[in-house]
Formats: structure tokens, sequence, C-alpha cells
């Protein structure tokens, strides 16, 4: 808990307090299991969400195998393809992004960065965690359930999810919405510590625009999954009852293998309004931590302010707002009413307005600044060209008239991997890469991190950048093998076999940043506890890694903004955001 | 989904009033400063569980505006009738009201340092709840009695569906409510349970008004309601 005295003013924390209020673990069990010190929290977060993302990993690689090389692999059958795509898709986007980005980043940071010395509910953030672990622990379950996962797509669209002939009918669907259900309820414990904390228990003299662009943009995206994370939560629960009661919430009368089936009068399209009402802010609620991150790391290894904070700060807000008024551009081809495509088509054309000024705002930060090329400036610099990349072909795709034809093609897999996929997670490695010597106390070695980057970042582009072509071709997606297509030429097959071999190397390029993991937490350069000069508050703690209760007997006081980075006249050229006034001659 | 919208329409308004007051055109980079020279940190003067329990409700008020829309979007397709309210639905709700009651006393009785009222108000209000929670399995009873079960008829679908998530809040609630007896004849003074009383009564009356909202929305009584949505979407 973060010590407060009511004073005149409203709340101020107290300048001089101890940890009175603060829980101590007791026992080895209750310091590094179950844990209520967010900083461990984060890291069993960030552990497990890599863990589920190296098997998302590994399913991409075996359908990647599939295209490239279409029957040449006995154990992939057609149903096994849909069930890669599916659960690779539910994993990478839910169980890694947003875990990794609001469980591991944001219970780190959130506190170290506005001053306090937890968050606000340890018990009820520990809890988060736990839950979160069982949501992971059912979905893998679902590899060994009778028929395996489910491989409706990651959309889970009704009727077919639940319906004969999909693989996974009879136990994949139903433990993927029971996993569901469990990943939201452990988020929304979550979330409301990220939200409580950020108002409630920044250090003194932390307004909200003196924080860091990484806790706005976690801030923001936290705010937003609160409220559309229930839309998949309504969703599961009633696909659960379709599916396990019988009921006809989604389900139309129809046939099935020649006979009548039980349900009737269902709206198949409810699912994809409660499914995209949630799918869409998702995008930002990944992008958004990303936005902010990726603010920090340029304005450090550029050793300048960021330009137009406060024009940051209103487009996260703005794209978090308007990104609740877009979401039947998923649903262009669904039969909807004409005008609203128009309608939809106009907020989402309008979503690149504070877009495009934030990538205007990271460049002219990065203009005439004192770049230093380290391994995590590079990563945001690849963020940067990556998004724009893939946002770029967003203003493609958000037109109706465009989308008509390009929806279900190649050309959206090339789009939503380059724009939330391969760009959050350059930032994720950036941020690794910023703060592991914070963690652990030792810097990441920078020629295995240098060898990371390069493979990544070119391989990515060797695997996405086909697929635009490829999109163009006509070239379906989720489709198990081609067979003869008279409108697909022959060199698409050639093609495919490059984008495969590209995946299978950027996917090995993984296990170099992993194995630099593991071997420079005993390997690792001593870092100290500032080792990027950086300004924000968590370099500032009296010891690396920040020991439990972060700051010691004193919570910092914060006397300015989290940019001070070469400012005239300073003795160097940052000013952490605790030290105080310089005194100036008038 | 107008509901849903409308619902994040409210929620935007709060949290403009709230940005509106945290001086977002401030210019952070020319505010450098001592101590005395800038006003607090922007912090509400609430405790954090007060404000924690309130962007709780947010989050639950979004699930259950979003069962509303899927609810009148589904109702909009040819085979949705709303169902013939059981009488007891009356009864339960009139239930819900008196337990609410019963925490808004245990709430001044504890703001007046008066234990014996308090306890007295946390007590009737928890075992009227049980009462509302077991006529609700009651109104189910009938309903199922009058040939409306789970599957075939979407309105009847809804009715279980949002009358058991409801129930499953307030047995949340319950769970907390039982606690906060515990704790009021544990020997603690009628000061230091004002609180979690506190917070008790704001989530009560909150599923009050929800259930209020979803009575007319689920009945016959919500007719007229979606007849009036249907002429505004028209």
């Amino acid at each position: 808990m973060v010590d407060v005295v009511r004073g005149a003013g409203g709340l101020v924390p107290a300048a001089e307090v101890e940890d009175v209020e603060l829980y101590h673990p007791k026992s080895w069990l209750t310091k590094y299991v179950f844990c209520q010190d967010a900083k461990v929290i984060a890291i069993q977060y960030s552990l497990t969400a890599t863990a589920i993302g190296l098997v998302a990993l590994v399913l991409s690689w075996l359908m990647r195998l599939q295209l490239a090389f279409p029957g040449y692999f006995s154990f992939i059958q057609a149903e096994n393809y849909y069930q890669f795509i599916t659960m690779h898709g539910m994993i990478m986007v839910i169980y890694l992004l947003t875990a990794l980005f609001l469980g591991g980043f944001g219970n780190y940071l959130i506190p170290l960065m506005v001053g306090a010395r937890d968050m606000v509910f340890p018990y009820v953030n520990m809890l988060s965690y736990w839950i979160y672990l069982l949501a992971v622990l059912v979905l893998v379950s679902s590899f060994f359930v009778p028929g395996g996962p489910t491989g409706a797509g990651w959309t889970l669209y009704p009727p077919q999810a639940i319906l004969s002939g999909t693989p996974g009918r009879d136990w994949g669907i139903i433990v993927m919405l029971v996993s569901l259900i469990l990943f939201i309820i452990g988020f929304t414990m979550g979330g409301l510590n990220y939200v409580v904390t950020v108002l409630q228990g920044r250090a003194r003299g932390m307004t909200l625009m003196r924080l860091p662009l990484t806790v706005w943009g976690i801030f923001t995206a936290t705010v937003m999954a609160l409220l559309a994370f229930p839309a998949l939560f309504v969703g599961a629960v009633m696909m659960l009852f379709d599916r396990l009661l019988g009921t006809s919430f989604f389900m139309p009368s129809l046939v099935e293998l020649g006979q009548r089936s039980q349900y009737g009068g269902g709206s198949p399209i409810l699912w994809q309004h409660l499914f995209w009402f949630f799918g869409h802010p998702e995008v930002y609620i990944v992008a958004l931590p990303a936005f902010g991150i990726v603010s920090d790391l340029i304005s450090t290894h550029a050793r300048k302010n960021i330009f137009g904070y406060r024009m940051m700060v209103w487009a996260i807000v703005g794209i978090g707002a308007l990104s609740f008024v877009v979401w039947a551009h998923h649903m262009y081809v669904s039969g909807m009413n004409p005008n609203f495509g128009f309608f939809f088509a106009t907020t989402t054309l309008i979503i690149a307005i504070p877009t495009a000024l934030k990538v205007y705002n990271w460049v002219l930060t990065l203009w005439r600044g004192d770049i230093h090329l380290t391994v995590p400036m590079l990563f945001a610099l690849a963020f940067i060209v990556t998004f724009v990349n893939g946002g770029l072909t967003g203003l493609f795709l958000g037109n109706v008239v465009v989308d008509v034809p390009l929806s279900g093609t190649m050309f959206v897999v090339a789009h939503f991997h380059m724009v939330m996929g391969v760009a959050p997670i350059l930032v994720v490695f950036g941020g690794i890469y910023h703060w592991y010597p914070k963690v652990t106390g030792r810097m990441l070695d920078d020629t295995l991190g240098r060898l990371h980057f390069w493979v990544t970042f070119l391989g990515a582009y060797a695997i996405f950048f086909p697929m635009h072509y490829l999109g163009l071709q006509g070239v379906p997606r989720r489709y198990y093998e081609l067979g003869q297509t008279a409108f697909i030429p022959p060199s698409v097959a050639t093609l495919n076999v490059f984008i495969t071999v590209a995946a299978l190397i950027v996917g090995a390029a993984q296990m170099v940043f992993l194995f630099n993991l593991v071997r420079s937490l005993s390997h690792g350069k001593e870092a100290g506890g500032n080792p990027w000069n950086a300004t924000t508050l968590e370099w500032q703690t009296p010891q690396t890694p920040p020991a439990h209760g972060n700051w010691g007997k004193e919570l910092p006081v914060v006397y300015r903004w989290a940019y001070d980075y070469s400012v005239p006249g300073a003795d160097r050229d940052f000013v952490p955001q605790n030290q105080p006034a310089i005194v100036r001659s008038a | 989904m107008s509901i849903i919208v409308l619902f994040l329409a409210v929620i935007a308004a709060i949290i403009v009033w709230w940005l509106s007051r945290q001086r977002l055109a401030a210019k952070p980079w020319l505010e450098e400063g001592a101590l005395g020279d800038f006003p607090g940190t922007g912090a509400l003067a609430l405790p954090p569980a007060q404000i924690g329990l309130g962007v709780f409700l947010a989050v639950v008020g979004s699930l259950f505006a979003l069962l509303m829309s899927a609810y009148s979007m589904r109702m909009g397709i040819i085979d949705g009738k709303p169902l013939p309210a059981p009488q007891i639905l009356w009864l339960n709700t009139g239930v819900l009201v008196l337990s609410s009651a019963a925490l808004q006393g245990a709430q001044l009785a504890a703001k007046r340092g008066d234990l014996g009222g308090t306890r007295a108000g946390l007590f009737a209000a928890a075992a009227l709840a049980l009462a509302f929670l077991v006529g609700q399995l009651l109104a189910w009873r009938r309903l199922a009695a009058a040939g409306f079960l789970l599957s075939g008829n979407p309105a009847s679908s809804f009715f279980y569906l949002i009358t058991g998530i409801h129930g499953l809040h307030l047995v949340g609630g319950i769970v907390a409510l039982g606690r906060m007896n515990a704790r009021a004849w544990s020997g603690n003074r009628a000061a230091d349970l004002r609180p979690g009383v506190g917070l008790c009564t704001v989530y009560w009356h909150f599923m009050l008004v929800l259930w209020l909202v979803l009575f007319g929305l689920l009945t016959r009584g919500g007719d007229d309601f979606l007849a009036i949505c249907r002429s505004l979407a028209a």
C-alpha cells in the first residue's frame, strides 16, 4: 500500500514514510511463488507469456511448413492446420501480447515509474497472475483433449465454430471459451490495480503531465481493456450456452449432416459484433503500450526530449476513444447496411490522424538528436518503420471498396501481422533490452542482441512483405492447400517456400535471444543503477534490481517531467525526474 | 449495440470531466519546480478502495450493457418475443429494495458510531439478499413449469443468462457482506467498519438499479422500451 496523508490541497502522498503498510513476504514460497510484489508478478507474467508464446511460434513453423510443402508432412492434415492457425492467433494476440504488455511491463514499470512502493491492491494483483496461469494451462490442455484444440479460426465465428466438421468441435471449443473467460477475470483483477495505482499511487510532484509516456500508454490501454474485454466475456459465455445447453443466441436454423439441427433463429452476426467490439480495441490495447514504450526508448537513446509531449498524450487518449467506434470495419463483408460501412470507414480513417501525429513526433524527436544506435534504439526505429508500413495497408483495408476484394486474402494477413504482430513485438524486444539491466542488474550481450535484431527485422520483412503480393494475386488466407487454381500463378508456390525458409530462420533467431536472456543473468556486464543515463524514476532506485518496497525509507519526490535530456546549462545530458531544480542566475 | 455505445459515452463523459481537471494543457517542460511550487498530483481525495470499486462497477456496467445490447439485437429477429413476468419477480424486487435500504441503514448507523444498528443492518441486508436469490430461483422454476425452458425461446434464454449473471454478482457481494458481518460481530468499533460498509452499500445500490433496468428490459415491461428504441432506430 502507498501511505498517504490528507493535506489541505487534496491527497498528497507523504515524502518521508516508512513502508509500514507494505506487505512483507515471510517465506521462500511467499517471496518467489505466491508473491504479492508487483516486480515478481511481472516476471511471472513475462515468463509464462514467453513460454506459451514459444508454443505459438512452433505452431507458426508448422503451418508455414504445410503452406510451402503441401502434402509433404503426414502429421499435418487439414484439421491440424486449422488447429494450428487458431491456436497461433489466439495465443499471440491475447496470451502473449496482452499479457506481456499489461501484466509484464505494466506490473514492473507502473509502480516504479510513478514512484510507488507497489500496486495498491497487491493481493488482487497476485490472484490476477494465478488466474492467468490457470487460463494458460486450460488453453494448453486443449492440445490433449479428445479431438484436439478448436480449429475455428481465432475469431471463432459461429455457426461453424460449434458445428461438426470443425476440428475440436467436441472439446476444443469448450476449453478455449473457458480459458478466455478465465483470462478476462484474471485480467480485470490486474487491470483494476494498474488503473488505481496510476490514479492514486503517484509520488509527490508526479502530476499526470509528468508521467512518462510508457505509463500513459499502459494506463490508457488498461482502461480500454477493462471496457472491451467484457464483450468477449459475454460472447464466450453465450457461445458456451449455445454449445452446451442448446440455446440459440448465435445459431441459426440449419441442416447438419442431413438432419435439421436443434438450433433456430440465432444471429451469427451478433457474435461478430461482440467479438469485434472487443477485437478492435484489442489492437490498440497492444499498440498503445508499444507507442508509450517506444517514445521513451527514442527519447532516451536520442538524448533529446520527446517532441510534442502534450500532443503525444492527447493522441494516446484520442486513439483509445476512437478505437471503440470502428469495430465494424472488420465486418464489411458480413452483409451489413452499406451506410454503416461508410460510417465505420470514416471513423477508421480518422484514427490515422492521431496515429500519424505520433509518427511525426517520433521522427522529429530523432531529428538532430544525439542518436545512440543501441540495441533498444534499433528495435524502436524498426518499430516506426514497420508500424508505418502496416498502418498504410490499414488505410487500404479501411476503405470498403478496397477491402471487399482483399478481404479474406493474404493481404489482410500481411497487414495485421505488420501492424499488430511484428511492430509490437519489436517494442517488446526493445523494452526487454532496455529494462533487463534494471530487472537483473546486468546488461544483455550486445553482439548477440544485434544479431537477434537484424535477423528478426530483416526476416520479418522477408516473411510479410511478399504476403502483400500474394494477397493481391488473390491467394486466400486460411486455405490448407491451394491445389489447382486457375488464377494463382505457379510462382506463388515458390514464394511460399521462400517465406517459410525466412520464418524458420526468424524463429531460430529467437532462440539466440532466449540464450542471451539466460546467459546474461550470470555472465552479463554489470549494469549499475542507470546504464542508459535515463531520467525516469525507475532508474533512480537506491538498489538495482530494486529491493522490495522499491525506494528504501523515503519515497521519491518529482521535480520535473520525464524528458529533461540535453538541457542547456545542466552538468550532464540528462536530469533525473527526482533531481531538485537547478538554480539559474537571473 | 446502441446500448453499449451509449454506456461508453457516459463513461467517456466521466473521463473527459476528470481529464479536464488534470491540467492537460500544462507545459511540463517549463514546470521545473520545488515541492511547494505545484499543487498535488491531481489524485482524488478518496481511498484507493473506493476508486477501485468505482472502476470495477464501470467494468460490471460494461458487461451488462453488452448483455443488454446482445438482447436487443437478438430480440429484433422474428422469433424474439418478450417473456410474461412471473408475479414473484415483483416480490423479489421489493426484497432487494429492502436489502439495499437495510444496508443504507447500516452505513448511517456506522457513521453515527452505533454498533448495534450497524450489526442489525448488515445482517438484515445479507438475509434479504439471500431471500432475493431464493426468490429468483423460484422464478426460474415457475418459468420452467410454464414451459419457458433455457433453450427454444431466445427471451427465456436471455432471462436465465442475464438473471444468472446478475445473481452471481450478488453472490460475490454476499460473500463480502458475510465478511463484514463477521467483522461486525468480532469486536470492531463501528467507526472501523465504516469504510467497508460504505463499499458494500455502493455495490448494493448499483446491483439494485441494475436489477430494475434488467427487470424492465427482460419482461413485458420492456416492450414499450423496445418499441421506443425501434422507433428511434427507424
